[in-house]
């Protein structure tokens, strides 16, 4: 070994600086890249449509405007009606909301039983459980259709809310299970001993020591089912329908001029929600995944 | 306060015996050390006793009362673990007051008895904070005070001290030791450190392999070791336990010790226990504690006493005293000589033996004999 180093930050000299130079040039140029497609929505969304169709896509706007903004959540055709994207906005919030806490508490629960109290078959049943991580959105389409037919909530809300639970189960049981896994089993004796009982144990002990892993799950239940188009194009029907399917809808018409403007922004305020759970959520989650060393 | 008795407890998990008929009966007030090296089944024990294991046969009694059914809050007990298992998110005041508000206690009363507990473990400045913003030793005070605050008629410590550095250790071992004295308190104390068993316990329980070797006073365990296995699992540094041949000549009786390819030494007997006589002229296991042997020869030679020579093979300074390694007719055995002795390692030298210190096992059963 002729030099050795112990660790790159030992680095020193002319040599350094170049090196120190490559990298951060790469860096920004491929957050460049990055950012490009965020940048051209942005710019198209707050440019006139004439703008649009004569100068090219990274041009900053002559005339700055919010109109298509303003079009986008009330005035826009959605399919036949044109009242915006705001009522779909509005579906999606309470579905995704409905959905995410409801599956969150299940998948709590699940884990704390699977894990503090453990019965005969508990491996098993968390092996089949795990089972419907890897089960392909597709293949439960016709079962659940009829499922919600017979419950009577198809084509709603509450009926979209119980899909998205059903197949969220597995991915929040896996995460509090492993999570729980890692918590220490006397304090759950030193709670019993003190008289705690079963659900005093959970909503005392348990939850309030669970804030990373409730982060990392809340963040991926969100994304999931905000972004989730199948369920919602395959078990929703005109107003009813989820963002997504709506955003698909306003951007496929095929009626009229294409207002790309209008449909950038669209885009961006489909997107938007994920965004803010990301940036508000997103430092837990990293450190919630290392904690509960569940792989993401 | 009240008693505890075990009466043939066994444990099974599937074919595998992790406790195989203990029975062991505590008076009210005592304190009981459970002692043995890790995996003979004393904290399962001490979990059968809180009622975190269930118990495969036998009974458990506390205060004369069948408790083998209860829940654990029903039994009247408190635990103090070893990672001391405070509630992360609770401050230290709701940390032990966590028992009482289970039990519906009001409020006023648990705040009175949270200020008292935490006056007598001098923790009271500390009430706010969380466990994570304590040290070690803080910690060990709020779980104890956990289980003071409730005054439970059984306390169970399942090694308590040993995530403390070695000074904390032996100050709240103290502690804990002046507490029991205090309260009179009735604790079954788990650990595999046989110092703070002696230290502590008002009576010893050894075990090993799920099976109880003795339970007896500090004193009969040091001093009367019912085998060769609590002989050489109690006391630093352990027993001499040296094979011999215990023969008859003559004059007296003495015990003949000889390893391979070396001279044949000789531990002169004045009178031999009666216990031992079976013996004569076969193999016998001597016990010896170091202290037993020492280079102080006054009034060595005769007698309760007789004089040994061997060979000084190394040498330990501890401070108060210093443990030399010596070669008795082939065999090592360790000796306790005063600090200011000027013995070297390879020299020669005379050490007197205190025969009344002397106990007797079967080499083949290990077992006392006398």
């Amino acid at each position: 070994m002729a030099q050795k180093w112990d660790s790159p930050q030992m680095v020193r000299g002319t040599s350094a600086h170049w090196s120190r130079f490559i990298i951060y040039g790469l860096l920004l140029f491929f957050a460049a890249i990055y950012m490009l497609p965020l940048v051209v929505m942005l710019l198209t969304s707050v440019k006139p449509l004439p703008e649009i169709y004569s100068g090219s896509i990274i041009a900053l706007p002559h005339e700055w405007t919010l109109k298509p903004w303003i079009d986008a959540w009330g005035e826009t055709c959605v399919g036949l009606s044109c009242h915006g994207i705001k009522g779909y906005f509005w579906n999606s919030t309470k579905m995704t909301v409905a959905a995410v806490i409801i599956s969150t508490a299940i998948g709590m629960l699940n884990g704390y039983v699977l894990t503090k109290w453990r019965f005969k078959g508990a491996d098993l049943l968390f092996g089949l459980i795990l089972f419907g991580c890897f089960i392909p959105f597709q293949i439960v389409l016709i079962p659940m259709a009829t499922l919600l037919g017979k419950l009577g909530i198809a084509s709603s809300t509450p009926g979209l809310v119980l899909v998205h639970v059903i197949y969220g189960l597995a991915f929040t049981t896996l995460y509090f299970r492993n999570y729980y896994v890692a918590f220490p089993d006397e304090l759950i004796r030193a709670a019993m001993i003190d008289g705690a009982k079963f659900f005093s144990i959970f909503f005392r002990i348990l939850v309030p020591n669970s804030a990373p892993i409730v982060v990392v799950t809340v963040i991926w239940q969100f994304t999931n089912i905000w972004n989730d188009f199948l369920f919602g194009a395959s078990f929703s029907t005109g107003e009813s329908a989820p963002m997504t399917v709506a955003l698909n809808n306003v951007v496929n018409t095929s009626t009229g001029e294409r207002e790309y403007n209008v449909h950038m922004a669209a885009a961006v305020i489909a997107a938007l929600p994920t965004l803010l759970v990301y940036i508000v959520g997103g430092r837990y989650f990293v450190r919630g995944l290392m904690t509960g060393s569940v792989k993401g | 306060m009240a008693s505890l008795e075990l009466v043939n407890i066994r444990k099974r998990y599937g074919e595998l015996d992790i406790l195989q008929g203990i029975d062991i009966s505590v008076d009210a007030g005592e304190l009981l050390v459970l002692v043995g090296p890790s995996g003979c089944g004393k904290s399962t024990l001490l979990n059968m006793i809180a009622g975190l294991d269930t118990v495969s046969a036998g009974e458990i009694r506390i205060g004369g009362r069948r408790v083998n059914d209860l829940h654990p809050s029903e039994r009247d007990i408190a635990m103090v673990f070893q990672s001391y298992a405070l509630y992360p998110n609770m401050s230290v005041k709701e940390n032990i007051a966590f028992g009482m508000e289970m039990r519906k206690v009001p409020k006023p009363e648990r705040e009175q008895a949270v200020k008292e507990v935490s006056r007598t473990l001098q923790i009271d400045h500390l009430l706010d904070r969380r466990p994570a913003q304590l040290s070690g030793g803080q910690r060990q005070r709020v779980a104890m005070g956990r289980a003071l605050v409730r005054k439970p008629r059984i306390f169970l410590f399942d090694e308590p001290l040993s995530n403390l550095d070695a000074q904390l250790r032996v100050d709240m071992r103290t502690e804990i030791k002046k507490l029991h004295q205090r309260l009179g308190a009735t604790i079954v104390y788990v650990t595999h450190d046989q110092i703070e068993a002696m230290t502590l316990a008002t009576r010893i329980a050894v075990m090993r392999a799920g099976e109880l070797q003795q339970l007896g006073s500090p004193a009969e365990i040091y001093n009367r070791p019912a085998n060769t296995f609590v002989a050489g699992f109690m006391g630093s540094p352990r027993m001499n336990l040296i094979p011999g041949t215990l023969k008859n000549e003559g004059s007296g009786s003495y015990l003949e010790v000889a390893a391979d390819g070396a001279g044949p030494a000789r531990i002169l007997l004045p009178h031999v226990p009666d216990a031992t006589r079976g013996y004569l002229g076969r193999e016998i296991t001597a016990g010896l504690r170091p202290e037993a042997i020492s280079d102080k020869l006054d009034g060595g030679g005769s007698g309760n006493r007789p004089v040994i020579e061997a060979t000084v093979e190394v040498t330990e300074p501890t401070g108060p005293d210093i443990l030399a390694v010596l070669l008795l007719g082939g065999r090592e055995i360790t000796a306790r000589l005063r600090p200011d002795s000027t013995l070297k390692a390879g020299e020669r030298g005379r050490f007197a033996i205190d025969l009344s210190k002397l106990v007797w096992f079967d080499p083949s059963t290990g077992a006392r004999v006398a």
